[in-house]
């Protein structure tokens, strides 16, 4: 077996000096009906040929489509640098950084990851990632009770992904917090509902989307000072990629913003692994869970990163941490980092302007074909909800027979599509066609 | 050798209260302070919030410790330390010049609970 | 020097150059400028690099030297199974038909994802002796969350709501209480006794109607078996209780015994430890979750089950615990842990415990007069060490790791267990040969020789690494996590 460098001769010397007679006197103390006894019901070991055969047998029953599906995960361009940068050994098999003498890569990765989250969402810090954008908004969740000490109500808009949504209300459920859901009006969180929830002066925090599920861009004019007045923080849970263009959570007013990372440029990788991200105002940063990498310098003065304010985590706090949250998604903000450094603010405007673009027209051409119409009225950027007059599920089927991965079905006559810079106009072309010749 | 100081009382979980008439001077003593090693950061109350002798109250943080802070005696914080926000090095410089809260007492007979000067050094084992 | 390099990558950004090649705009007429209401969009530019992909490589080649990983050298952390990660892994997780499916996909496109993360399951489910997995927990902790949101979820359906403490060894990772916290449970602790087993005479009186559970791992943090498991499960299970396994430490006793066969009923894997998956600096892992028989619906949503005529599909169970992923769990992950169970086989999986512990036993013996041992006899995957056996250097456990650090070695880990002062917690895996342990066993030896004729070397090391001991408190007492905020 390639992967044991034991040979007999090893393991009669070893097995000398460990003081034992054989490889079974080192379980001896195990009692004897615990000890596994009969073959594992497990194929036998595979070359590395026959691995190669068996999983281009698996992706064939996978179909490769082209994605117009979005609904928080979104396929847009991924730079070729990447990869090989992150298959780098020393990256990809090092540990957490608890030895910072001989983590500098990794420690000035995060710390560079900080700085471009705290960038895009114009936040003042930000911890070094957490696993996805469902558990980093439930993670602000607890943050909000944690701060208000004493309140245990958080409320959350209806056009939050249900994702994101589902996940906060598991957290929640079991650490005694109440979720109260805001409604929604003509696709946008209202407003008037808000305001009358925060009436009862126990709401600990507010959980919005940016853009919401639908797509659209929605308008927080006074919402934060709405939130504040009542002393409850405003969570915004906003699309990292479009904050190159969008007003930022900060310029919102918000306390904490939180969500995935995923489109900027991570492939969909069938759901895994992504990277939530979770910043936050200065004052909060106490109750900000997970890691946080800071700048200091060694005896020599040299410039140098090093975990920080560890005082706050599992490790020490153990069950007063605010969070049980252990590690970060390292290799993802790696990847982040990697890609946001290429494509700087002007790539990322001009992703965005691509999708809107895209977005747009495939719109327009879809109420043009007379079988959808715009479920809303109201502003977005590279996804759209539509209503269908044609069972969406008949529409689904059509592109997938098309080879295309149609939009989303979010309601029973409700279908959701976004673009991508990644979509080209013979590939929206087709789609539209599809949905003409229905 | 920590030192001590007379007057004070003293709670086994190395808090001190200095009495002055209806208010306690709450803070760490220079052991627990001297174990902790430098502290980075002193997690404090808000004014007007209550607290209960033998409930925690915040914490001190150094680089890879945290310890509760457990108050030693029942009351309404008045006042916390301000000035411990940006120098929390300061209850490492002089632990009981550097109080943390100042708590109006709510029953100034639970002193009694606490250890003198002497006690404490006993239980310091100094 | 490469080693020296410590520009940010900011630091290299310049006005007007560029990274990215982006396709034409091919759509004229849709402006975002006037589709967009102004006070919609951002009011400032973000401040982020502006340089050229060949600046980018050569950026993070440099920091990747400043690195240490599995591929660099022996990394004998103690807990976090630092075993080789297999490159046919990372090649079969980054298969396009994978890659680039988007995780909406109907699921008869998806038939193939879908047969890898159940057949990892069922891999997972034999290997354990629990009945069912589920791979949609992100990491361990995030596992053990999810496991007690189940023991949780048990006891409610059952009506049962008072079971709300949850007991663990005092020897118990940190992450423990913290799970247990954010789930709603009280903790309470029970003791070790000398040897560092749980104390079965102390935990008894602990048992009663408000007990939710307990939370162990076998072999325990010290790598000593818990031979009284067959006793603790009959005495939790009596009093209403459920057990949890935390994987930590299932490399161990992989191949060779299994938790269901010792009576949990909930637990979790690290695929990063046990099943050889990277760990990527802190992450990506994933925390599979195993349930005993009858406990299977209380999985969190969604579950991928298979139907008679072998399609698998998705699907809710109302009285789960619940959702804790946005989908299937870190799916590259799950790719690469099922390849790693494919090459080893049935035949190999099986030795993955035994070698484990011979390579630590051989290390323990062989150090046991330098560096004291406080709990004699043969140890499972890992040992601990408290400190030197010589006390009267001076030189801490810190030290130790901090010169190793010079030596070429990753230090183990230190401080942890809490049952001793000056613990240096030794997990060398199965993937190291003799000869790298016979070489670190002399590095080892020559510290302990050191830290008694040099002991000030050994205090002020390491010296040879890219940057020496740093200035924690200043990091903590003004943190500067930006570099806005470092540029002040």
């Amino acid at each position: 077996m390639k992967y044991f460098p034991h040979t007999q001769e090893d393991i009669d010397s070893m097995l000398k000096v460990a003081g034992v007679k054989s490889l079974d006197d080192l379980f001896s103390e195990i009692p004897e009906q615990l000890i596994f006894k009969r073959e594992f019901a497990l194929p036998e070991a595979m070359s590395e040929v026959e691995i190669r055969n068996f999983f281009d047998t698996l992706g064939k029953k996978n179909c490769k489509l082209t994605c117009f599906a979005g609904a928080g995960v979104e396929d847009h361009y991924a730079p070729s640098i990447i990869t090989p940068l992150i298959q780098r050994g020393e990256f990809l098999t090092a540990y957490t950084p608890y030895q910072p003498e001989i983590s500098q890569g990794t420690l000035q990765y995060i710390f560079e990851y900080q700085s471009m989250i705290c960038e895009l969402t114009g936040m003042d810090v930000t911890n070094a990632s957490m696993y996805d954008g469902t558990t980093a908004t439930a993670e602000a969740m607890m943050m909000c009770v944690a701060a208000a000490k004493k309140r245990r109500k958080v409320l959350i808009s209806s056009t939050i992904n249900p994702k994101v949504k589902k996940v906060v209300e598991t957290y929640a459920f079991y650490n005694g917090v109440t979720v109260e859901t805001i409604e929604e009006r003509d696709g946008v969180t209202n407003l008037d509902n808000l305001r009358d929830k925060l009436q009862g002066d126990d709401v600990a925090g507010v959980i919005v989307a940016q853009p919401n599920f639908y797509g659209i861009i929605e308008d927080y004019t006074g919402v934060a000072e709405m939130c504040h007045e009542k002393k409850a923080l405003m969570v915004m849970n906003a699309n990292p990629s479009a904050l190159a263009v969008l007003r930022t959570p900060a310029e919102w007013g918000a306390d904490i913003a939180c969500g995935d990372g995923q489109t900027l440029g991570i492939p969909m990788n069938y759901g895994g692994p992504y990277v939530g991200y979770l910043a936050c105002t200065n004052s909060l940063v106490r109750k900000l869970p997970g890691r946080i990498v800071g700048s200091t310098t060694d005896v020599d003065g040299k410039r140098a990163y090093v975990l920080t304010l560890q005082a706050r985590e599992q490790h020490i706090r153990r069950e007063k941490a605010n969070s049980n949250i252990c590690s970060n998604q390292s290799l993802m903000a790696l990847y982040v980092t990697i890609y946001t450094s290429l494509m700087g603010h002007k790539g990322l405007k001009e992703v965005n302007k691509l999708s809107y673009a895209g977005a747009h027209y495939l719109a327009e051409q879809l109420v043009a074909t007379g079988k959808c119409s715009m479920a809303f009225d109201k502003p977005f950027l590279n996804e759209f909800a539509v209503k269908t007059n044609v069972c969406p599920k008949k529409i689904q089927a059509a592109l997938l027979e098309k080879g295309i991965l149609g939009g989303v079905r979010i309601a029973d006559d409700m279908l959701l599509f976004c673009v991508t810079e990644q979509r080209t106009k013979a590939q929206i072309e087709l789609l539209i066609d599809t949905v003409k010749n229905l | 050798m920590s030192k001590i100081v007379e007057g004070l009382y003293y709670a086994e979980s190395h808090e001190y209260v200095k009495i002055e008439g209806e208010f306690g001077y709450v803070g760490i003593t220079d052991y627990a302070q001297h174990e902790l090693g430098n502290v980075v950061y002193v997690d404090m109350p808000d004014v007007e919030d209550e607290v209960e002798a033998g409930a925690d109250f915040g914490a001190v943080e150094s680089v890879k410790a945290a310890s509760d802070l457990i108050s030693p005696v029942s009351g309404t914080v008045v006042e916390v330390n301000e000035a411990l926000n940006d120098q929390p090095e300061l209850v490492n410089a002089d632990p009981y010049a550097n109080w943390i809260i100042k708590v109006q007492l709510s029953d100034a007979t639970e002193v009694e609970n606490l250890m003198d000067a002497e006690a404490y050094k006993a239980h310091i084992g100094e | 020097m490469i080693r020296n390099y410590d520009k940010l990558i900011f630091e290299l950004s310049k006005e007007g150059r560029m990274g990215y090649s982006l396709p034409k705009n091919e759509f004229e007429g849709y402006c975002m400028c006037c589709g967009i209401p102004a006070h919609l969009k951002r009011e400032t530019t973000p401040e982020l690099p502006q340089v050229t992909e060949f600046d980018v490589v050569r950026h993070y080649t440099n920091l990747s030297n400043k690195n240490f990983g599995v591929d660099t050298g022996f990394y004998p952390l103690g807990s976090c199974t630092m075993k080789y990660n297999p490159r046919i892994n990372e090649e079969m997780a980054a298969h396009p038909a994978f890659t680039q499916l988007h995780p909406d996909a109907p699921t008869e496109c998806a038939q193939g994802a879908l047969e890898v993360y159940y057949n990892l399951a069922a891999s997972l489910s034999e290997l354990s002796g629990l009945s069912a997995f589920t791979l949609n927990p992100y990491a361990g902790a995030h596992g053990e969350l999810t496991g007690l949101m189940i023991m949780r979820k048990y006891h409610m359906l059952r009506g049962d709501h008072k079971r709300t403490k949850v007991i663990v060894p005092d020897s118990a990772h940190g992450t423990n209480p913290a799970s247990a916290a954010v789930c709603g449970l009280q903790i309470v602790e029970v003791k070790s006794t000398a040897k560092g087993t749980v104390d079965v005479e102390a935990l008894k009186p602990l048992l009663d109607d408000t007990v939710a559970g307990i939370m162990m791992t076998n072999p325990n943090t010290l790598g000593i078996f818990e031979t009284e498991i067959p006793e603790i499960a009959k005495l939790v299970h009596e009093c209403g209780g459920l057990l949890y396994y935390d994987g930590a430490n299932l490399n161990a006793v992989l191949g060779k015994c299994r938790p269901g066969d010792m009576g949990f009923d909930i637990m979790h894997i690290n695929l990063h430890k046990t099943f050889s998956t990277p760990h990527g600096g802190g992450g990506p892992g994933d925390g599979p979750v195993g349930v005993r028989a009858g406990l299977e619906h209380l999985l969190p949503n969604p579950q991928v089950k298979k139907n008679e005529q072998g399609i698998f599909y998705l699907t809710t169970d109302e009285e789960s615990a619940g959702c804790v992923s946005g989908f299937l769990g870190n799916f590259a992950v799950i790719v690469r842990a099922y390849t790693y169970i494919l090459t080893l086989g049935r035949e190999n999986v099986k030795m993955v415990g035994p070698l484990a512990v011979l390579n630590a036993n051989y290390v323990k013996e062989s150090l046991k007069n330098e560096y004291y041992l406080p709990i004699e006899g043969v140890c499972k995957h890992e040992f601990v060490f408290d400190g030197l056996a010589d006390k009267s250097t001076g030189v801490t456990t810190l030290d130790i790791a901090k010169r190793l650090l010079d030596y070429g070695y990753h230090a183990p880990t230190i401080y942890f267990p809490l049952l001793f002062h000056q613990s240096i917690m030794i997990e060398p895996t199965e993937t190291e040969s003799k000869e790298t342990l016979d070489e670190f066993i002399a590095v080892m030896k020559k510290v302990a020789q050191e830290a008694a004729e040099t002991p000030d070397v050994v205090k002020a090391a390491p010296y040879n690494t890219p940057v020496r001991r740093l200035d924690e408190t200043t990091a903590a007492r003004f943190p500067k996590t930006t570099y806005k905020q470092m540029k002040g």
